[in-house]
């Protein structure tokens, strides 16, 4: 089998752990943002839309950056969060979760989006006259009607964070143990004479991880689909 | 005695909608040309349609008054409604879908209530499948199951029968005779078929261009009406 150090073992733990908190504290955020995109109209509307697929566009450097000077110890978001919460990102795994996150935010949306603008608002209006008020239709509803596309979105945001390179680099660098993901190990490896079979393994890896989140993703998805409609 | 006093206004689109008729015990059937704005009518009753001006009440209770600015939400007028197109939830069982008024309400379970409602429609086979699962006319009966047992003081049906094919129209009326006669739950029939009201209402509305043109018994329907049971 593959015959990893432990070096390579906590990379490859790291890695998981990061994307895991990333996907999953992005989850209640891409629900809500995915709602107030598929159903409301405000001003700004278009603004919020452009935002949050910035990370998608930006070069992830760019995003990485940013987060450096908003979310760094002595920069203002950074600092408060340390001084009343305890928070800290910068060159911490939460901050890789963090940077990681955001980079899979997009792609965690869309699909939310588009499912929550697929439902049959009718289903809705019947649970009303049925006694359900508007959180319970939510939830008793809507939520599960739109399961496949969070399922979806749940699937590439976590291949995103798993897969993020720049934005992490970028925000809190390359420490073992503490942000040195796969993707940063392999980097290293690459840099240093005699890497390339560490890096091979650790290549090998990343295709088996994201082989099995897409076959995760369709078993997931096609049970969903026979739940609802039977087929 | 009056149950269901309606007296609604509402601009919808090019029609302009202006009806007010009075409803008591039994069937009231909303009878009228397609585009009359029948279901318009029921949905306002409903609370899923607001109207620009006027009042709904029943049983002396207000539940919408544009000069008061009442409002009730649909959520809590316990009003049952069987749509057109079922509209039955399809990630949940059939069972799920006739609970489903009786959890949102945390109303305790009463079998033997469920047991007389799912033998009135023969559904009880039914219970385990999913909506996908049934024909045209079994979702109708579950969708009106599903809206009886929520307890409702008034039904509205809004041609529950038109997506059916005919014999599937004549499978359900018997059902809703023998609610008719049983239940008690006044009921207000949206319909643009004569022989339906002719079977099963004991009042008739006419509407017609967003208008009550005639309100009073069956004699109400004349032989020009179309028939279209068979």
């Amino acid at each position: 089998m593959l015959d990893l150090t432990p070096a390579e073992w906590t990379a490859v733990a790291l890695s998981l752990r990061i994307a895991v908190v990333a996907t999953a504290c992005a989850l209640p955020f891409g629900i809500v943002i995915g709602w107030l995109l598929a159903r409301t109209n405000f001003w700004g509307k278009s603004v919020l839309d452009g935002i949050v697929f910035l990370p998608l566009v930006m070069p992830p450097v760019v995003t990485g950056y940013l987060l450096l000077i908003w979310f760094g110890r002595k920069a203002p978001i950074g600092a408060f969060l340390d001084s009343h919460f305890g928070i800290v990102f910068s060159f911490r795994w939460t901050g890789a979760a963090l940077a990681c996150g955001i980079m899979g935010f997009p792609l965690m949306v869309r699909p939310i989006r588009l499912a929550l603008e697929a439902i049959d608002r009718k289903l809705e209006d019947a649970a009303a006259t049925l006694g359900a008020n508007r959180p319970w239709v939510f939830v008793t509803v809507t939520l599960p009607l739109a399961l496949p596309g969070i399922i979806a979105g749940v699937v590439l945001c976590f291949a995103r964070a798993l897969g993020e390179f720049g934005a992490t680099i970028t925000f809190v660098s390359n420490i073992p143990g503490e942000t040195q993901t796969i993707s940063s190990l392999i980097y290293t490896l690459t840099q240093v004479p005699g890497g390339d079979a560490a890096a091979g393994r650790l290549v090998l890896i990343a295709i088996v991880l994201a082989f099995a989140a897409l076959i995760a993703s369709e078993w997931l998805a096609r049970r969903a689909s026979v739940r609802f409609h039977g087929e | 005695m009056i149950v269901l006093a309606v007296d609604v206004e509402k601009q919808l689109g090019a029609l302009k909608l202006a009806v007010r008729f009075d409803a008591a015990r039994g069937v009231t059937a909303l009878f009228g040309p397609s585009g009359a704005g029948k279901t318009s009518v029921v949905n306002m009753i409903a609370g899923l349609l607001t109207p620009d001006r006027g009042s709904i009440a029943i049983d002396d209770t207000v539940l919408f008054d544009a000069a008061r600015t009442i409002d009730v939400p649909p959520h809590r007028r316990r009003i049952g409604y069987v749509f057109q197109e079922g509209r039955l939830f399809p990630h949940l069982s059939v069972r799920q879908n006739l609970d489903y008024g009786r959890r949102m309400s945390g109303a305790p379970r009463e079998a033997a209530e469920f047991e007389r409602i799912v033998g009135l429609l023969d559904i009880d086979h039914l219970l385990d499948r999913r909506p996908r699962m049934l024909s045209g006319g079994e979702r109708q009966r579950v969708a009106v199951g599903r809206a009886l047992l929520m307890g409702p003081r008034l039904l509205l049906l809004d041609e529950p029968l038109a997506s059916l094919d005919a014999a599937h129209k004549r499978e359900i009326l018997p059902y809703l005779v023998r609610l008719r006669d049983d239940a008690g739950i006044p009921m207000v029939y949206v319909s643009h078929t004569a022989a339906e009201v002719r079977r099963i209402a004991t009042t008739v509305v006419r509407l017609d261009a967003g208008r009550v043109v005639a309100a009073g018994g069956l004699d109400l329907l004349n032989d020009a009406d179309i028939d279209g049971l068979d």
